[in-house]
């Protein structure tokens, strides 16, 4: 793994610079009106101005080249990504690789998505999920990213005992969180019995285990350590990341829910973080159905293999337990942005500007993504 | 048959033989001749070692449940009157995995691990799905 060997490196990158537009419905116009209105907002944030940006990285939405032509600049280094979600943790990551080795000095990370707008269901005829494979599987009636993490759940309540009781605390919980949110989209929160009453989707999976469809821009503005010093926030250090792949067989669901990978990346992102689990003071947990943040934990080495069920219930992802967990709302309440907005909510907890659903002394925050590509990032307050 | 709803395999030269196995009321699967390795998934190349050596070969029929799912949503227009339907991903005893049904048996009495054997639906005069019933 050499990404290990930038955490040697003296150039570290930190964020400086957030923004997101409102979620929910066609909040804006087009695409592009969202992630031009979240640029300039990030530049606003950061006091930059667009010319000290000469790196854009885009996911999901805009055309790079118009982007930039309607933004009016020419960055030096562009990339952009599939729509999968699991691309905001591989983006971030490249972003601090590239100002660690001096090949942009501020980078900015576009992100829009009018999927709500769109129509998009996930599923049925146009469902291209994962390696495209799964379109051999449509005579069955198999389709959707849910149905895949359905039948994945099914096999942890076999194999573990997990409960729906327990998958439902994780959903109850981050809808409580939204609550505190003023621009989630869904802040009504619910209780055990209102969550096992919502109707299955692709049962074991219910319909509040299902992440949000919404239209809605993020994008966040990362440079160097050193050139985030003087500027109009305080930075917010980007300590450690790490990535793995299971891509081999991926059109089927993974024997081990990513065990493998996740505790790879777990590793090397705490080692060039210089930190431990128990330094860190919240989680942003990748959210895009409930039984992934189970597998998360698990694969993370917050709690054993097979217990995420009852260490769930034990209320340690609420604000206010050990590790509050996707405090904005994550993709089941606040928006599903694909996993930009928790990073977004990592850097402004550490900022302090989470108000009522502020974590007192948030210094550290690990994002936390399982998918065939698996990744984390350490967010700090303090550089290492 | 013309009048069957459901989304039907979209078969190339790649996996005709698969479906011409399955009217044939054969289950067959890709099995390297270099290394041994079996698959599903039509391929060109051995996705273990490389090598263009995969012949399709017939399989036991026999398998087990490695999970299932129950849909209560109709994402194909076809299956709106199915709902609730159920999805297994049936793993072979020669290891390769399927995203199939599971027939003869109602949805609350499928459990994971359980032992299946193949089952062929034949949906229209073309086409053969490849289902599972209990063993």
């Amino acid at each position: 793994m050499v990404l290990g060997n930038i955490s040697t490196n003296n150039r570290k990158a930190a964020v400086v610079g957030v923004a997101n537009s409102k979620f929910g419905k066609a909040p804006g116009n087009d695409v592009y009106d969202l992630t031009l209105s979240a640029f300039h907002d990030a530049l606003a944030d950061c006091g930059l101005d667009k010319s000290a940006i000469d790196g854009i990285i885009i996911h999901r939405a805009p055309d790079y080249q118009r982007f930039c032509e309607l933004a009016g600049m020419n960055p030096k280094l562009i990339a952009t990504y599939p729509s999968q979600g699991r691309m905001s943790g591989v983006a971030i990551p490249l972003a601090a690789t590239a100002i660690a080795t001096g090949m942009a000095e501020t980078i900015a990370l576009v992100y829009g998505n009018v999927g709500r707008t769109a129509g998009q269901i996930y599923g049925g005829e146009n469902d291209n999920y994962g390696s495209g494979g799964a379109g051999r599987w449509f005579p069955y009636g198999m389709t959707s990213p849910g149905a895949m993490h359905a039948m994945m759940f099914r096999r942890h309540m076999h194999q573990y005992g997990t409960t729906a009781e327990q998958l439902g605390e994780v959903a109850i919980t981050f809808r409580k969180h939204a609550s505190l949110n003023p621009g989630a989209v869904m802040r009504q929160p619910y209780d055990m019995d209102e969550y096992l009453g919502s109707r299955f989707i692709c049962d074991p999976l219910r319909l509040l285990d299902y992440c949000l469809i919404n239209d809605g821009a993020v994008v966040m503005i990362i440079t160097s350590a050193e050139r985030a010093k003087d500027l109009a926030k305080p930075p917010v250090h980007i300590r450690g990341y790490g990535e793995a792949t299971a891509f081999k067989e991926s059109t089927m669901p993974p024997d081990d829910y990513w065990f493998a990978q996740m505790e790879t990346v777990g590793q090397q992102t705490h080692a060039m973080a210089g930190t431990t689990r128990e330094d860190m003071n919240a989680l942003m947990i990748y959210d895009n159905f409930t039984p992934t943040v189970l597998f998360s934990l698990e694969g993370f080495g917050y709690c054993p293999h097979g217990e995420s069920g009852p260490w769930v219930q034990e209320g340690h992802l609420a604000l206010g337990g050990r590790y509050p967990a996707n405090t904005c709302g994550g993709h089941l309440s606040e928006s599903y942005m694909q996993g930009w907005a928790l990073n977004v909510e990592a850097v402004r907890q550490i900022r302090g500007e989470c108000d009522q659903r502020q974590v007192p002394g948030a210094g550290l925050i690990q994002f936390l993504s399982a998918a065939p590509i698996v990744t984390s990032i350490i967010y700090g307050a303090e550089p290492q | 048959m013309s009048d069957y709803a459901k989304p039907l395999p979209k078969i190339d030269a790649l996996d005709a033989p698969y479906w011409e196995g399955a009217k044939a009321h054969e289950l067959r699967i890709l099995k390297c001749g270099n290394c041994g390795h079996c698959s599903a998934d039509p391929t060109r190349r051995c996705m273990s070692c490389g090598a263009q050596a995969l012949e399709w070969t017939k399989a036991s029929g026999r398998g087990k449940v490695w999970s299932y799912g129950v849909f209560h949503k109709a994402y194909f227009p076809g299956f709106a009157n199915d709902v609730p339907y159920n999805v297994a991903i049936v793993q072979l005893e020669e290891g390769p995995k399927l995203y199939s049904n599971i027939v003869a048996v109602p949805n609350e009495d499928i459990r994971v691990d359980m032992a299946v054997k193949v089952h062929f639906d034949d949906v229209t005069d073309d086409v053969t799905l490849v289902k599972f019933e209990p063993a």
